[in-house]
């Protein structure tokens, strides 16, 4: 077959193709069987999509198991974060050893990054699993020090046993 | 029985006129639940094809979603365009739906039933059909908006052109029951499932079709509202009521539309296995004898297409709309009605006779 008859007969075939609609047809099942196929929707209040124990959400700050909290104040993770989300004051306490005397995340800046708890060399500020929370006046936004260690002293078993579940990984 | 009842409380004069005016009632009712009821089935279609399950939250499997858009709809606030012209912006939707409504006056529902039996019914309805058109060239015009204006100045243009394709269908039905009636039309199909019109007039019954989507303004012809292009095209200023009435019409559309296609080239009423005579005395004789449900059936098989189509097609780019439909849709159109003289001639297929 000469190359000339050759285009040709292709041409003739693609006009057949064209006026049957072939590639139109082709989607249509496509789509059809798609029509089938078992749904993958969650349905979200009801059901949730599994997490990891590296999930980054609403932060936290945690203690030791003797009471004593962990952050030192050593402004690491107000350093390290991209937004500038965090705002630490320090003083020393009574004591002598020094702590935050105000530890502020302000949720409308931060990212979610999860850089502070990286930063942090005793596993102080942590993001938790929780994600479902919400403001309802303006000045919520703002995780205050008493809110963080208050996330952290509720949800201590669930990320003591993340931070172990990663700890190799670190 | 309608008529002994009314005996006693109207004049014989006005009976007719009662008895018509329920009928419509009726048929409104009727058609506005299922307009209603379609567009959950498209939502949930449309997610089905999507992997995803569609509304599900009001009413058992969302049943009563629809209910739900309708009443959020109804209490929102129309809003006027301040420099619109007030008038022709309220009548607009009202033009559009008008039409839909009205078409299926000349509809045979089943066998014997028609509101209105005239001999001129498939010019009436190619008169009501390309008068809904107007509806959206006024409410783009009457918006004052740059988006609305350009919406229906493509609904204009793709009307035009298809309207001539769907013309062109029409006579090769026409050609082939040698009338105007539908209720004729459907009675000149009568037999199975073969001796409808979808066989020998093949071409023209995917061309009627496909214009009818083009003609509903549906995707993958949506240029005139092309959310992507011109926000919402036509209908962009409408809100509340008006809106819901711009939507009732695009969906009354689609139905008569579908109905229209399974009048003229699938036999309406006819059942597709008449003339199984032996099935007639069984339990399944019912499949046999031709009736409403025939009609229904296959107006959903039609609905269900336009929301396959909507699923799986992407919008068509507004020169290849005009290529296909004054390139394309109108030749083969004339040629097929040239085969369909030469087949009269040669007394083939429904000319046999």
């Amino acid at each position: 077959m000469s190359t000339q008859s050759k285009t040709r007969s292709r041409s003739v075939l693609s006009v057949i193709k064209t006026f049957a609609l072939w590639e139109l047809l082709q989607g249509l099942r496509l789509t059809l069987r798609n029509l089938f196929v078992k749904k993958i929707t969650i349905q979200y209040p009801e059901e949730k999509t599994p997490q990891s124990a590296r999930f980054r959400g609403l932060h936290a700050l945690r203690r030791y198991p003797n009471g004593e909290e962990r952050c030192i104040a050593c402004k690491l993770c107000e350093a390290v974060c991209p937004a500038l989300a965090i705002t630490i004051d320090s003083d020393e306490r009574p004591d002598g050893s020094r702590r935050t005397t105000r530890y502020d995340i302000d949720l409308f800046k931060c990212i979610y990054c999860g850089f502070c708890e990286e930063a942090c060399p005793v596993d102080a500020i942590v993001e938790t699993r929780l994600f479902e929370y919400h403001m309802e006046e303006p000045g919520q936004n703002i995780m205050t020090k008493d809110k963080l260690l208050a996330i952290g002293d509720k949800y201590d078993a669930e990320i003591s046993a993340d931070k172990a579940a990663d700890a190799r990984y670190r | 029985m309608l008529e002994t009842w009314l005996q006693i409380f109207v004049p014989a004069v006005f009976a007719g006129a009662v008895i018509t005016t329920i009928q419509i009632v009726m048929l409104l009712v009727v058609l506005i639940v299922c307009v209603a009821f379609l567009t959950l089935f498209e939502r949930k279609v449309i997610g089905y094809m999507q992997n995803r399950i569609g509304p599900n939250r009001v009413g058992p499997r969302g049943l009563l979603q629809p209910f739900a858009d309708v009443i959020k709809l109804l209490l929102k606030e129309v809003i006027v365009p301040a420099d619109s012209n007030r008038f022709l912006f309220i009548v607009a939707p009202l033009i559009t739906l008008v039409p839909a409504f009205a078409a299926w006056a000349v509809i045979p529902l089943f066998p014997g039933f028609v509101i209105a039996d005239i001999n001129a019914g498939l010019l009436y309805l190619l008169a009501l059909t390309s008068l809904a058109v107007y509806g959206v060239i006024l409410a783009g015009w009457a918006s004052n908006s740059k988006y609305a204006l350009l919406g229906a100045m493509r609904s204009a243009a793709q009307i035009i052109a298809y309207e001539i394709a769907m013309g062109f269908a029409l006579v090769g039905v026409l050609m082939a029951s040698k009338s105007l009636n539908l209720g004729d039309i459907v009675a000149a199909q009568q037999g199975g499932i073969f001796s409808w019109f979808w066989l020998p007039l093949f071409p023209l019954f995917i061309v009627f079709f496909i214009s009818g989507v083009a003609e509903t303004n549906r995707a993958p012809f949506d240029v005139a509202e092309g959310e992507s292009e011109i926000v919402a095209g036509f209908h962009v200023e409408y809100s509340g009521a008006a809106f819901a009435m711009f939507f009732l019409a695009e969906y009354a559309n689609m139905i008569l539309i579908a109905a229209l296609t399974a009048v003229m080239f699938l036999g309406g009423w006819e059942s597709p296995f008449a003339g199984w005579e032996s099935l007639a005395d069984t339990p399944l004789g019912f499949i046999v004898a031709p009736g409403f449900f025939w009609l229904a059936f296959k107006t959903c098989g039609f609905l269900f297409c336009f929301l396959w189509f909507r699923a799986t097609f992407p919008r068509y780019r507004y020169d290849q709309i005009m290529r296909l439909g004054w390139k394309i849709f109108i030749p083969v159109t004339i040629v097929w009605i040239f085969v369909e003289a030469l087949m009269w001639w040669q007394k083939i297929g429904p000319w046999s006779v």
